[in-house]
């Protein structure tokens, strides 16, 4: 990802926009690496963790949440203006997140069901995630992210390579891991084949379908899993909000939320 | 006449972002808001249409310090409303899920929020340099806490085997072994932890708390119970919307509680103490008689005492029951989707956590309410403000200004559940 000048450590800062703090919590949540780390990195900036707020620039920015105000809107265009590289972690973060639910309705009213007085709230229409709003130099996907992962990406900057994050589906992880099919064997539905590998098929290994919170893989063939899914009972607006969780916005999770209703023989 | 001004922007070491405004004249406080501004999140509103067994997913992500709180209290709402009880060695798996994450979410307040205040650190990061050990005791307390939910729930952070009913695969006895390990170890530091902090110096200062927590008759209550309150009443969860009412405050996205018609209450440790010490586990009674405790502690700064012997607490409920589980037959009991009304309450790190869920002839969602435990202590942290500050406004800005940030922290307020985090603006002229 670049050079870095020798000698001095590089800094590191951590922000949040719209989110749930659990992928900044991740970092912390590295208990055997998190003092090594630091000893590699200078935490400059990271309030969920520490009062001391170094200034910029910053070698790399951690990017967490989504872009819901008219406020972050511009916070997030100053904290590129001072990071050298920016990864953003976690799906609110690379997607919108769980926010960009509001996409799919009316915001007004959303606030007018949760707050007496929607008129203080300033919020926008949608929840978008960061690549949307300024250049973005990696991706970490995850809702939340792996502590792998994000070690790796971290690794990966003070090495001054690109991280080696794989972007095919939870399948391949699930025959790794030795996995029986929950799809196959069990009928159990599940978005496994279109969703990004990356959590290690954590819901396969505890008898679950996975519910797509890492979003889509590569290359991905929703409309052949739409025909399995409602093979095994899945009614229309049950393949919706299947699609429309953590990831919704994501274009692919997007289209198969879309895709025409029925079964695929119906249609010719 | 001389006024004073505090403003502390960007408020640290706690979950979420927030801030904190104070005005003073003539040495009188004329106006002290605590701002909360993470963006509004709309959860309530997603919910609507959504299915039966959907929450406690969804609602997991409205914190992630403490998703299993969101997890339980949305099953046991939504099993309330279905007509359905878990029972037996489920809920023993569900408290043991539960306790992992009181582990690790008093570890992390404890260890990297809390006590960098009383040693004068910015960071627990920073702290390690000059106390390693008491650092790295709390690391691996952190890590066997959130073992413990990985082991039961896949991960540490939204852990994926929670369902309405109980989970989708138990784990085998065996499969406890290596983190009863940890757990026994985590104990030990836990022990070694509240005698650390006791010896913390504290501000003499106390509050006249109205306490709330839940109560249970036969448990330190966390994942189920009655509400019960200081004053000697109590209601069944059933009645909370009728004794408890949210009101929006402007430059706010939180939510402020109020208690039978009087705002001011606090949930969460010291809350949980003062009413229920007596069902503590006899070795973490004994903890919290060695550190001095009493049998109510109205000093907030001490609450960090009280969190370390809630931990010893936990470590040792989860090893009883580790030592005397027996795999259940099956990992969940059935639900079918009917229409009605449920409430669910339980006890997350940071204080009661309630859910409200309204369900059509389908199942689908049509009303959710969600009452965190940050947005009851709003009211209550602003009064702790006021009556510390007031008599001590000739102090320095800055350390007025630390002082109140740390008044906040004492109540590991977990901003990103209503709400969110603190930046500090002290107007004292």
């Amino acid at each position: 990802m670049g050079t870095r000048e020798s000698g001095s450590r590089p800094r590191m800062a951590v922000w949040k926009f719209a989110s749930c703090d659990g992928c900044q919590l991740t970092l912390l949540d590295c208990e055997d690496e998190l003092l090594s780390l630091a000893a590699e990195v200078e935490i400059a900036y990271f309030l969920e963790a520490s009062s001391a707020v170094g200034p910029g620039p910053y070698d790399l920015s951690l990017v967490e949440g989504s872009i819901t105000t008219p406020e972050d809107a511009e916070r997030i265009r100053h904290v590129r203006r001072v990071s050298k590289r920016l990864v953003t972690i976690g799906a609110c973060a690379t997607a919108g997140g769980i926010q960009a639910l509001r996409d799919f309705a009316d915001v007004k009213e959303f606030a007018s069901v949760v707050y007496a007085r929607p008129e203080y709230i300033a919020t926008l229409d949608k929840s978008t995630p960061i690549s949307a709003n300024v250049p973005v130099d990696f991706e970490l996907r995850g809702c939340p992210i792996d502590k792998r992962q994000l070690l790796e990406v971290i690794t990966a900057f003070l090495a001054c390579r690109r991280p080696v994050v794989p972007s095919h589906s939870v399948c391949v992880e699930c025959k790794l891991r030795g996995n029986i099919c929950v799809l196959v064997a069990h009928g159990t539905p599940c978005l496994g084949p279109v969703t990004q590998a990356g959590c290690g098929a954590l819901c396969p290994a505890f008898n679950r379908g996975c519910y797509g919170c890492f979003g889509p893989a590569d290359t991905t063939n929703s409309r052949a899993l739409n025909t399995k899914l409602r093979v095994l009972g899945m009614s229309d607006p049950e393949l919706v909000r299947v699609y429309r969780t953590f990831n919704a916005t994501e274009e692919q999770f997007m289209r198969a939320s879309e895709e025409d209703q029925g079964p695929e023989e119906d249609r010719a | 006449m001389t006024h004073k001004n505090i403003r502390i922007g960007g408020l640290s070491r706690v979950e979420g972002e927030g801030a904190l405004l104070v005005r003073a004249r003539d040495g009188r406080i004329t106006d002290l808001r605590l701002r909360i501004y993470e963006p509004p999140r709309f959860f309530e509103a997603f919910l609507r249409g959504r299915a039966y067994d959907e929450p406690p997913d969804i609602t997991a992500r409205i914190c992630g310090i403490c998703p299993v709180a969101y997890q339980m209290s949305a099953c046991q709402a939504i099993e309330s409303a279905l007509g359905v009880a878990v029972n037996g060695p489920l809920r023993d798996l569900r408290l043991l899920l539960y306790y992992g994450e009181w582990i690790e979410s008093h570890a992390l307040h404890i260890f990297l929020l809390h006590a960098p205040d009383f040693l004068g650190y910015d960071s627990g990061v920073a702290m390690a340099a000059d106390h390693r050990e008491p650092v790295e005791r709390g690391l691996a307390v952190k890590k066997a806490g959130n073992e413990l939910v990985a082991t039961l729930g896949g991960r540490a952070i939204h852990p994926v085997n929670v369902r309405v009913g109980g989970f989708y695969r138990v784990p085998r006895r065996q499969e406890l072994a290596p983190v009863a390990e940890q757990l026994r170890r985590a104990r030990d530091h836990a022990l070694a932890t509240v005698a650390w902090v006791a010896g913390f110096d504290f501000p003499d200062i106390e509050h006249d708390y109205r306490f709330l927590a839940l109560r249970h008759p036969e448990e330190y209550a966390i994942l189920s119970g009655t509400p019960a309150v200081s004053d000697g009443s109590s209601f069944p969860v059933e009645a909370w919307p009728e004794h408890v009412v949210e009101e929006q405050v402007p430059d706010s996205t939180a939510l402020h509680a109020r208690l039978d018609d009087a705002g001011g209450y606090l949930v969460g440790a010291l809350a949980r103490y003062a009413l229920n010490s007596h069902r503590l586990s006899p070795l973490a009674r004994e903890a919290a008689r060695d550190a001095g405790l009493g049998e109510v502690c109205r000093n907030p700064f001490r609450s960090i005492v009280v969190r370390a012997v809630e931990v010893v607490h936990a470590c040792d409920e989860a090893l009883r029951i580790i030592d005397d589980y027996v795999e259940p037959d099956v990992p969940a009991v059935p639900v079918e989707p009917t229409a009605g009304v449920g409430h669910g309450a339980s006890e997350a790190p940071r204080g009661t956590l309630y859910h409200r869920y309204h369900l059509d002839g389908e199942g689908l969602i049509t009303e959710a309410d969600i009452v965190p435990p940050t947005s009851q202590n709003q009211a209550r942290m602003e009064m702790d403000l006021r009556e510390l500050i007031e008599p001590r406004l000739n102090l320095a800005q800055a350390e007025l200004a630390a002082l109140c940030e740390r008044a906040v922290r004492n109540h590991d307020p977990c901003i990103s559940c209503s709400a969110h985090f603190l930046d500090v603006h002290l107007d004292a002229r």
